[in-house]
């Protein structure tokens, strides 16, 4: 697949919005076809960590590394380039209000200049997965949350992407359909993607634990510390 | 105006090389178009703006092309002839005028001269002083039309002239002409300066309704980056739709503007500036260009401030 052994490298990270710094000194790598959870305290800088790892942000100091390149160093070209290898599934989900649902679905291999007609089936069997298939014309402004999180989900893992970042995504779901979502990323991950999820949610961490060897990572006190094999 | 024709060809074949790429952009990509909300009022006020200014800048290139043609006309008529008055008292004015005419036909490098009639000078007067003068009764003096040819020794025949035609004048209209000239051709560059400023106006106008779209999408534009999306493709959904719109307004601007200078009326008898305004022969090609350089400006100003709001986007 001509990946490298790390997808993703932080080292010695630190990120500041301007006031004192939110994260320092992170370091970490990811190594292709895990599974990690990420947790913290809200306001703990979960979100911004992801944001980091898509190129959203910039870190104020130390290095990135995507697909084992030097992220820093990457043309606005190449930050697209490398998004469309990362599914994200943002806390806030971002849709085109004006496109209905399928239209926003596949909206990554449109921009990408794929032919969405082709993958149509693939789009069908997606929504169906995230039980959407009846909202396909809907527009993004008429769903509820979790239906926006869900087709948020699908968003994330229609180019079958080499990493999905999730925030939060199972937020605003019922116990049953958060089972559902992370059932998804458990196959995507055995079929060697890699997964990172932002949680609050123990149990769905324990869950995902008895299907997956998943990795917990928390946020405290601005550093990003491997949590024990306690959970 | 075969000069104009050929400049028209010209930018046109200089356009052509560009046509294929400039199709694919006016086609359009469905999918890629549907990215961007449709954006109705800038839309129809680029419309409007688009076709004002192309009618304005049909106006302005049909003034700087007839005082052009204005300008060479007289010059070249002017400067080739001219007029000898001959005042002088009723009894000597045949003898003197039988004399100039001696002397005109005597000097090298006079084409031709010849004495107006009365019922020439009659009809020359009658705009002012009314139809049916008695021109034997009054002291008018006698006009003789010279056409100068090559090689004519003006001050040489001024100087004979004045020997042996005391009466006599002669006028080479430089006079007239050189004002006359310079008028033209400062109208002619006033024309082209408006012609620019329509140009820039057109560019602002265009870089402000597309800088109002990009901040209205902003959202969008952000959320196409998230996904994947590269500068050119997001640009390229703005600029698609900004130039297609500034060729449409600027055809209709065109179409109207020409029609107003084909029905203007025309008297062409007098060969008034105001009714040669218009154009002629090959030079109607000539504003088709109105539209393409509507278009390209649009292309380029829209161009530019897709990337310029892209840069604050990550
Ligand atoms: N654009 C911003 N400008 C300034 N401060 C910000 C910005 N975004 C986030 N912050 C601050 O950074 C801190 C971390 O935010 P972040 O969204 O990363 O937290 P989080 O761990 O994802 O929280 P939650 O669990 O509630 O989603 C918060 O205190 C937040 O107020
Ligand atoms: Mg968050």
């Amino acid at each position: 697949m001509g990946r490298g052994w790390r997808v993703i490298e932080l080292e010695n990270v630190a990120y500041s919005y301007g006031g004192g710094e939110l994260l320092s000194d992170i370091s970490l790598r990811l190594a292709p076809g895990s599974f990690h959870f990420l947790t913290g305290p809200s306001g703990a800088g979960k979100t911004t960590f992801l944001k980091l790892c898509y190129l959203e942000l910039a870190p104020t100091s130390g290095r990135v590394q995507l697909f084992d390149k030097p992220a820093t160093g990457f043309s606005r070209n190449e930050v697209a380039r490398a998004r469309r290898r990362i599914g994200v599934v943002h806390q806030d989900c971002h849709f085109l209000d004006h496109l209905p649902l399928a239209e926003n679905i596949a909206l990554p291999l449109t921009v990408a200049g794929r032919n969405v007609a082709e993958e149509k089936g693939n789009i069908e069997e997606l929504l169906r997965w995230v039980g959407l298939e009846k909202h396909t014309d809907a527009l993004p402004p008429s769903l509820s949350g979790g239906e926006r999180q869900r087709a948020a989900l699908a968003r994330a893992v229609v180019m079958s992407p080499d990493i999905v970042l999730a925030d939060e995504p199972t937020g605003n779901v019922d116990w049953e359909m958060g089972q559902r979502l992370l059932q998804l990323l458990v196959e995507l991950n055995k079929m060697g993607k890699t997964i990172v999820i932002a949680t609050h949610d123990l149990n769905l961490i324990r869950t995902a634990k008895s299907k997956v060897a998943a990795r917990v990572l928390r946020i405290a006190k601005r550093r990003l510390q491997l949590a024990g094999a306690d959970l | 105006m075969s000069g104009i024709g050929g400049k028209v060809a010209g930018v046109l074949s200089a356009l052509k090389v560009r046509t294929g790429k400039a199709l694919a952009l006016l086609q359009g990509d469905g999918q890629a178009d549907r990215v961007v909300p449709p954006t109705g009022f800038t839309a129809n006020l680029t419309l409007f703006t688009a076709g004002a200014m192309a009618f304005l800048a049909v106006f302005a290139l049909a003034l700087s092309l007839a005082t052009g043609r204005v300008a060479s006309r007289w010059s070249e008529e002017l400067a080739r002839s001219a007029t000898l008055r001959i005042s002088a008292p009723m009894e000597q004015r045949e003898a003197q005028a039988a004399k100039a005419l001696e002397v005109l036909e005597s000097t090298p490098g006079v084409a031709s001269a010849r004495r107006l009639s009365d019922d020439e000078q009659r009809d020359l007067l009658a705009p002012w002083l009314g139809v049916d003068l008695p021109m034997e009764d009054l002291p008018v003096p006698v006009l003789i039309e010279v056409v100068e040819g090559e090689g004519l020794d003006v001050a040489g025949l001024k100087a004979r002239l004045a020997g042996e035609v005391p009466g006599a004048v002669y006028d080479d209209h430089s006079r007239w002409r050189e004002p006359l000239i310079r008028a033209a051709s400062r109208l002619r560059l006033l024309g082209w300066v408006a012609l620019g400023l329509i140009a820039a106006s057109t560019a602002a106008m265009i870089t402000l309704a597309a800088g109002s779209a990009l901040a209205a999408n902003a959202r969008v534009i952000a959320t196409l980056r998230l996904v994947g999306a590269t500068d050119t493709y997001i640009a390229r959904a703005f600029v698609r739709r900004f130039t297609q719109r500034a060729l449409l307004g600027a055809a209709v601007g065109t179409s109207l503007a020409m029609l107003a200078l084909a029905l203007l009326p025309r008297a062409e008898t007098t060969g008034g500036f105001l009714t040669g305004l218009g154009f002629t022969g090959a030079g109607w090609l000539l504003p088709l260009i109105v539209p393409m350089l509507a278009a390209i400006t649009a292309f380029w100003a829209t161009r530019a401030s897709a990337f310029r709001t892209l840069r604050q986007v990550t």
